[in-house]
C-alpha cells in the first residue's frame, strides 16, 4: 500500500457511505430498498474494522467483520420473511402504506 | 507455522452455564415441537419451563464465583450475576403467562418459546459480556428472537405491521451501535471494555479525538434505541401495541434490563474517565424521555398503547440514576428495574386475563366494572397501577425514591423536581384506569376468556414482589449495592 494512503481516507470513506445508507433508509419507500441501505451502512461499518484493524495491527476488528457479516446474513433471512409475511398480508411492502398502527 | 488451539476449561463451561442449559433446552424443545403431534404442544410450554428453571438452578451453582472466561470475552460478577437472575425471572413469568395465552390465541408452535429461551440468552450474554463484540452478538441474538416473536400471530396483520416495524428499526439502530462501536475501537485500539477504560485513563483529555467523541455519541444512539428513549423511541408504542400481548411485556421488562445492564457496563466500566461528557447528554435524554413518555401517555386510550408510554417514561426515571453516577444511583437502576420486572409483567399478564380469542379488549373503557365482576383481577391491577404511579407501600414507590434521592445526593436538584413533578403527571393516566375500573357501569357485559392457573401464579409472583420491595425494600437495597461495590 503506498506510504500516502493515510487511515483517515478508509475513514473518509466509510463514513461517507454509511451515511449514504442512512440518508437512502430515511428517504426510499420500498422496504427492501430500505433494507439494502441498512446492508451497505454495515458494509461502511466493516470498512471501518478492517482498516482499523490494518493499522492498529490488531487482530480484533477482522474477527468483528466475520461476527458482523454473520449477524447480518441471519438478520436478512429473518427481515424478508417478515416482508413476505407482510406482503401476503397487505399487498404492499412501502413503508408509508404500512400504518395500521398509530396514535 | 504454530497451530492454534482453542481450549474450554470448565471455569469457562460454569461462566456461561445458564446460557448453555437455556440453550440446551431450546434445542431440545425445537426437535420436541418437529415430531409431536399439534395437539400435544401442550407440554412445550412447560418443558421450556423446565429450562428455565434448570438455568436458575446453574446459576445459583455459581453464586459467589468471580471468573472471567473464553479469554476474557464474558464475566461473571455480582454485576452480570444480578442482571442474569433478573433476565431469568422475566422468563420464568412470561413462560408461565404464556402457558394460557399461547393456548388461548393458538400460537401452537414450539419456536415461540424456543425464540423465548433464544432472546433470554442473548440478553444473559449482554449483561455479562465484558467486550463489545460479546455485547453486540447478545444484542442481535436477542433481538433478531424478538423481530420473530413480535410477528409471530402471522394471521394478525398488526402483529406482522408490528415485527416489520421493529425489524427495520432495529436493523436501522444496530448500524448506528456498530459504527460506534467501529469508531471507539479505532480510537481506542481494543474492543475489550477494562482496555478501553484503560487507554482512555492514561490519556486524561479527550478533546483533540473527535473519532472517540463521535463513537461513543453513536453507541448511545444504539443503545437508546433499544432502552427507547426519546427522540429514538417513536417505534415504541406501535410495537407494543401490535405485538401478542405477552411479548409485550417480555420487550418492556427483558430488553430493558439487557440494554441497561450493557449500558451500565459500557458507561461505568469503559468510559468512566470521560463521565463529566456523558452525563450532560444524559441529563437531557433523562428530562425528555419522562416528559415525552408522559405526556403523551395521557392522551392514550390503548392500555398497551399507554403501558408503552409508561415504559418510555420509567426508563426515563432510570435514566435520572444513571445521570447522578453514585453508589445510590447505580443500586438504584437494579432496584428500579426489578421493581419494574414486577409491577409491569403484571399489569401486562392482567391485561392478557381480561382479553379473548380476536377481542383483546385493550381499550380503557373495556376496564369499566371490572372491580365488580372480578375483584380479585382488578385489585392485582390496582396494586401495580399504584406501584407505577408511585404510591406508598409499592415497589414503585421505592424505587423512584431511591432513584430521586440519589440524583439529589448528586446535586441535580432540577432533575430531581423535573423527575418528581413527571411522576405527579404520570399519577393521572394510572389512576384513571381504577376510575374506569370501580367507578364506571361496564358498557357490555364481559367474560374473562383466557383463565390459565399459571398466569394467576404469575400475578401472585408479581403481587408479592411488588409489595415485599415496597414495604421491605433494604434486602433488595442492600443486594443491589452489593452487586455494582467493583464497578465504584
Amino acid at each position: 500500500m503506498p506510504a500516502s494512503v493515510t487511515p483517515l481516507y478508509f475513514f473518509v470513506v466509510s463514513a461517507l457511505i454509511f451515511a449514504i445508507g442512512a440518508a437512502g433508509v430515511l428517504i426510499r419507500r420500498n422496504a427492501i430498498v430500505v433494507f439494502m441501505c441498512i446492508e451497505m451502512m454495515l458494509s461502511a461499518v466493516n470498512l471501518t474494522f478492517i482498516a482499523a484493524a490494518h493499522y492498529l495491527n490488531s487482530l480484533d476488528g477482522v474477527l468483528m467483520v466475520f461476527f458482523v457479516m454473520t449477524v447480518a446474513a441471519a438478520e436478512a433471512a429473518v427481515g424478508l420473511g417478515i416482508f413476505v409475511l407482510l406482503f401476503r398480508g397487505r399487498k404492499t411492502i412501502r413503508v408509508d402504506e404500512i400504518n395500521l398502527l398509530k396514535w | 507455522m504454530e497451530l492454534f488451539q482453542v481450549q474450554v476449561t470448565m471455569t469457562d463451561l460454569l461462566v456461561i452455564a445458564p446460557e448453555l442449559a437455556l440453550t440446551g433446552f431450546a434445542l431440545v424443545i425445537l426437535l420436541m415441537s418437529a415430531f409431536a403431534r399439534p395437539e400435544r404442544r401442550g407440554f412445550l410450554g412447560y418443558t421450556a419451563l423446565l429450562g428455565v428453571v434448570a438455568a436458575m438452578v446453574s446459576l445459583y451453582w455459581g453464586i459467589g464465583v468471580e471468573a472471567s472466561a473464553f479469554g476474557g470475552m464474558v464475566r461473571i460478577d455480582p454485576l452480570s450475576f444480578f442482571f442474569k437472575a433478573m433476565i431469568l425471572l422475566i422468563c420464568l413469568l412470561i413462560v408461565l403467562v404464556s402457558l394460557g395465552y399461547a393456548k388461548r390465541e393458538g400460537i401452537g408452535f414450539g419456536e415461540y418459546y424456543v425464540l423465548i429461551l433464544f432472546a433470554a440468552v442473548g440478553m444473559m450474554l449482554m449483561a455479562s459480556g465484558v467486550n463489545l463484540l460479546i455485547i453486540f452478538l447478545g444484542l442481535e441474538v436477542m433481538s433478531i428472537s424478538i423481530y420473530i416473536l413480535a410477528g409471530i400471530m402471522r394471521d394478525d396483520t398488526r402483529s406482522v405491521e408490528a415485527a416489520f416495524k421493529y425489524f427495520l428499526l432495529g436493523a436501522f439502530a444496530s448500524a448506528f451501535l456498530l459504527y460506534g462501536i467501529a469508531l471507539i475501537y479505532a480510537s481506542t485500539g481494543t474492543l475489550d471494555l477494562a482496555g478501553i477504560g484503560r487507554v482512555l485513563a492514561e490519556q486524561s483529555w479527550i478533546s483533540g479525538r473527535p473519532i472517540l467523541i463521535t463513537g461513543v455519541a453513536l453507541l448511545t444512539v444504539g443503545f437508546g434505541f433499544k432502552l427507547a428513549l426519546v427522540p429514538f423511541h417513536m417505534w415504541t408504542p406501535d410495537v407494543y401495541e401490535g405485538a401478542p400481548t405477552s411479548i409485550t411485556a417480555f420487550m418492556a421488562t427483558g430488553v430493558k434490563a439487557a440494554g441497561f445492564a450493557a449500558f451500565v457496563r459500557v458507561f461505568f466500566y469503559a468510559l468512566p474517565s470521560l463521565q463529566a461528557h456523558w452525563t450532560q447528554i444524559m441529563w437531557i435524554l433523562a428530562v425528555a424521555t419522562m416528559t415525552v413518555g408522559n405526556i403523551i401517555a395521557l392522551s392514550q386510550s390503548n392500555i398497551k398503547r399507554m403501558l408503552a408510554y409508561s415504559s418510555i417514561a420509567h426508563a426515563g426515571y432510570i435514566l435520572v440514576a444513571f445521570v447522578a453516577g453514585n453508589e445510590l444511583g447505580i443500586s438504584g437502576i437494579l432496584f428500579y428495574l426489578l421493581a419494574y420486572v414486577f409491577m409491569n409483567i403484571g399489569a401486562f399478564t392482567v391485561v392478557i386475563l381480561l382479553g379473548k380469542k380476536g377481542e383483546e379488549n385493550t381499550l380503557i373503557g373495556d376496564y369499566a366494572g371490572i372491580g365488580y365482576h372480578h375483584p380479585l383481577l382488578a385489585l392485582a391491577m390496582a396494586v401495580f397501577m399504584f406501584s407505577l404511579a408511585g404510591v406508598p407501600p409499592t415497589a414503585g414507590f421505592m424505587a423512584k425514591f431511591y432513584v430521586f434521592s440519589a440524583a439529589v445526593k448528586a446535586d441535580y436538584y432540577w432533575l430531581a423536581v423535573i423527575g418528581v413533578l413527571n411522576s405527579a403527571v404520570a399519577a393521572y393516566y394510572y389512576l384513571r384506569v381504577l376510575i374506569y375500573m370501580y367507578f364506571r357501569e361496564p358498557e357490555r357485559e364481559q367474560a374473562i376468556g383466557g383463565f390459565s392457573p399459571a398466569a394467576v401464579l404469575a400475578i401472585i409472583i408479581s403481587v408479592w414482589g411488588v409489595l415485599q420491595m415496597g414495604i421491605l425494600p433494604s434486602a433488595f437495597l442492600a443486594l443491589a449495592r452489593q452487586s455494582i461495590q467493583f464497578l465504584l
